[in-house]
């Protein structure tokens, strides 16, 4: 593993040695970076993993409830189920529309470290 | 409304040939791929990684084919043909989950690793040790799951096509997976899977508008129909049951929910998954393949509401039952509404479902023991001969294949190995997952914590389901089918306290660089030049 790193740095387009990693990890600029990453991705996962599992939660627990018919002959049970997939489609869109403004960010530390 | 009837028009025997050509025809046009991928295959970036020259769509594709397997097509659509609603709900975890990939682990995988996912956990930590557990875990997985899909194989080719027996066709299916990885490598298995996932979605496609077409494409006049199906319960009495209600086949609700917890954190801790996002060119381009795959997952479950729900209302329950049972909705619905050459074709793709998922599989299990056992714990990262890694990678993949053809056949039709698939996902998700997650985010995260955390998940889930209800038939030592609920913080607490009794200063040095890597791609793996 380390073998290939090193002959990976080595080749022409990577000319620099081994990069500063620590040089980088201090940036301020990284430092928001990381801190807008988590600022996104633990709220993002909370809720999806709250949303996710109040399905087996309240179409086990409370099946009558979810049986009530809201739409035609669609229940609660099915609407909630069917909503699940535009939840994580939007929340993916989402996720795409913020990490394109981290690929700028973490593109402008490299580039201002010279890399 | 009543079920539907529909005049058999041709002997079975024509159908079988019309399905065999289907079959033959699809093997052709991969063998034709595993040729042209063979003279490509050179090297260990083009044989493990695909040179690393996929795009974000294909790769999406590649995913889904990979990930959607015969369990789930035919699977999910008998289970919602049989017992509604509850089936509908299974399929929702399957698409879920790939939200865990895309916002933990597909882009730092893909900027730290190069061929497995050991390469994201040996970065920072002790590589052979961490190496040999996670070596261990993805081939148990790898195997459980493919055992699991070759007798579902056998026993499938045995129902569409009665002239084949269960041994001919896990040998074929065997045979078929081992010559895509022998000789084709990540190239031939990349091309399977994307073949397949555009059958795949095509005939689910035609199927289900033949169903609305039944239901002149009224989405009310589909959901009215299945307020009232009529089926013949056990004891013989006539039973109407809404299908839209839930409940009528999960009745514990502990179940679900351990299940859920192995779905979506056990996914984006599957090796043969994890290893698709290496044949990309960056992380960028690995995101985009996550969110393609779940616009083509996410399309295909949505789409089992209307021949899942379609089969129940046309074909109805019993004549299900009497027509194979639960594997065998989706293929007679398409019998039903398009003819003998549809049913053909709709066989032929779950065949094609089939061998996409299995050379997923085989490839991962001979990557991880050719680049993490041999190359990185026995020979302590260096190949001792040029090209000695490949065809390492080649051999396992012989060996893999012919224990799997065995086992299988050992196991023999009857037995259920459903239980195998959640062992899957349960040992990704208490083992290999919170290794990979702590990893990535924990500083303090060590080896001795890695190597805890890798064995207290696999064994617990292994030891679980050995006294769950589907080993132990009366009064089981632990209640739940699925082990997640309780291996998955197992796992989680075997990292934490490994970690916390040991001092590992290098682990934390080296976090720094894990950390610059993971999020910039500084000193990522290059795509191989044309």
């Amino acid at each position: 593993m380390r073998l290939a790193i090193a002959r990976d740095m080595s080749s022409p387009d990577n000319a620099p040695a081994a990069p500063d990693w620590d040089a980088i990890a201090r940036d301020p600029a990284f430092r928001i970076l990381l801190a807008d990453k988590i600022k996104f991705l633990v709220p993002a996962t909370i809720f999806f993993v709250i949303y996710y599992f109040a399905l087996p939660v309240l179409v086990g627990f409370y099946p009558e409830f979810m049986s009530r018919e809201v739409f035609g002959s669609l229940n609660l049970a099915y609407l909630f189920a069917l909503s699940q997939f535009f939840m994580a489609w939007i929340l993916a869109g989402l996720y795409v529309v913020v990490a394109r403004r981290w690929d700028r960010d973490s593109d402008a530390v490299l580039k201002k470290l010279g890399r | 409304m009543m079920p539907l009837f529909f005049a058999q028009a041709d002997p079975p025997a024509q159908t079988d040939r019309v399905a065999l050509f289907m079959f033959l025809a699809f093997v052709a046009a991969t063998l034709v791929i595993t040729y042209f991928s063979a003279r490509k295959s050179k090297g260990s970036s083009a044989y493990f990684a695909a040179g690393r020259r996929i795009t974000g769509w294909q790769n999406g594709l590649a995913v889904a084919g990979d990930y959607m397997s015969a369990a789930s097509f035919l699977g999910i659509a008998g289970m919602i043909a049989l017992n509604g609603y509850d089936g509908f709900m299974y399929s929702v975890g399957f698409l879920v989950a790939y939200l865990t990939v895309l916002f933990i682990v597909a882009e730092p995988l893909r900027n730290a690793g190069k061929y497995t996912m050991a390469d994201l956990l040996a970065y920072r930590l002790k590589p052979r040790p961490v190496r040999a557990m996670a070596s261990l875990s993805t081939l148990t997985v790898s195997i459980f799951y493919m055992i699991a899909q070759m007798v579902g194989a056998g026993a499938l080719v045995k129902l569409l096509l009665p002239a084949i027996s269960y041994e001919q066709a896990v040998i074929g299916v065997g045979v078929l997976m081992v010559v895509y990885v022998v000789f084709g490598g990540m190239i031939a298995t990349t091309w399977v899977q994307i073949i397949k996932a555009v059958l795949l979605m095509s005939g689910s496609i035609f199927l289900s508008i033949l169903v609305m077409a039944k239901f002149d494409f009224s989405v009310m006049k589909f959901f009215d129909s299945l307020t009232a199906i009529s089926s013949t319960a056990a004891d013989g009495t006539e039973v109407t049951r809404n299908f839209l209600t839930p409940g009528l086949l999960f009745k514990n609700p502990w179940d679900q929910i351990s299940l859920g917890l192995a779905l979506v954190f056990g996914t984006a801790g599957l090796p043969h998954i994890l290893i698709r996002f290496y044949t990309v060119p960056d992380a960028r381009t690995a995101r985009s393949s996550v969110v393609w795959a779940m616009v083509i997952i996410g399309l295909f479950y949505i789409m089992t509401t209307f021949f899942g729900f379609g089969a129940a209302s046309l074909l109805g329950p019993d004549f299900i039952n009497a027509h194979g049972g639960t594997n065998m909705a989706a293929p007679e619905l398409a019998r039903a509404l398009g003819g003998n050459i549809f049913f053909a074709f709709i066989s032929a793709v779950a065949f094609a479902t089939i061998l996409a998922v299995v050379a997923g599989l085989t490839i991962s299990a001979s990557t991880s023991f050719a680049h993490d056992f041999f190359t990185n714990v026995i020979h302590h990262g260096r190949e001792h001969r040029p090209g000695e890694e490949v065809r390492v990678a080649r051999i396992t993949a012989f060996v893999v294949g012919a224990l799997s053809i065995g086992i299988a056949i050992i196991l023999g039709p009857t037995v259920n190995v459903a239980f195998l698939v959640g062992l899957a996902f349960a040992v990704a998700a208490s083992a290999n997952l919170p290794a990979i997650v702590l990893s990535i985010f924990w500083k303090r995260f060590n080896t001795t914590g890695a190597v805890c955390g890798l064995g207290v998940g696999l064994v617990s889930s292994i030891a679980l389901i050995l006294v769950s209800p589907d080993f132990m038939k009366e009064n089981p030592i632990f209640p739940l089918k699925n082990p997640a609920l309780l291996s998955m913080p197992l796992g989680f607490l075997g990292a934490i306290l490994g970690t916390l009794f040991t001092h590992e200063p290098s682990s934390e040095d080296k976090f720094t660089e894990l950390e610059v890597r993971a999020n910039t791609g500084l000193g990522a793996e290059k795509a191989t030049e044309h």
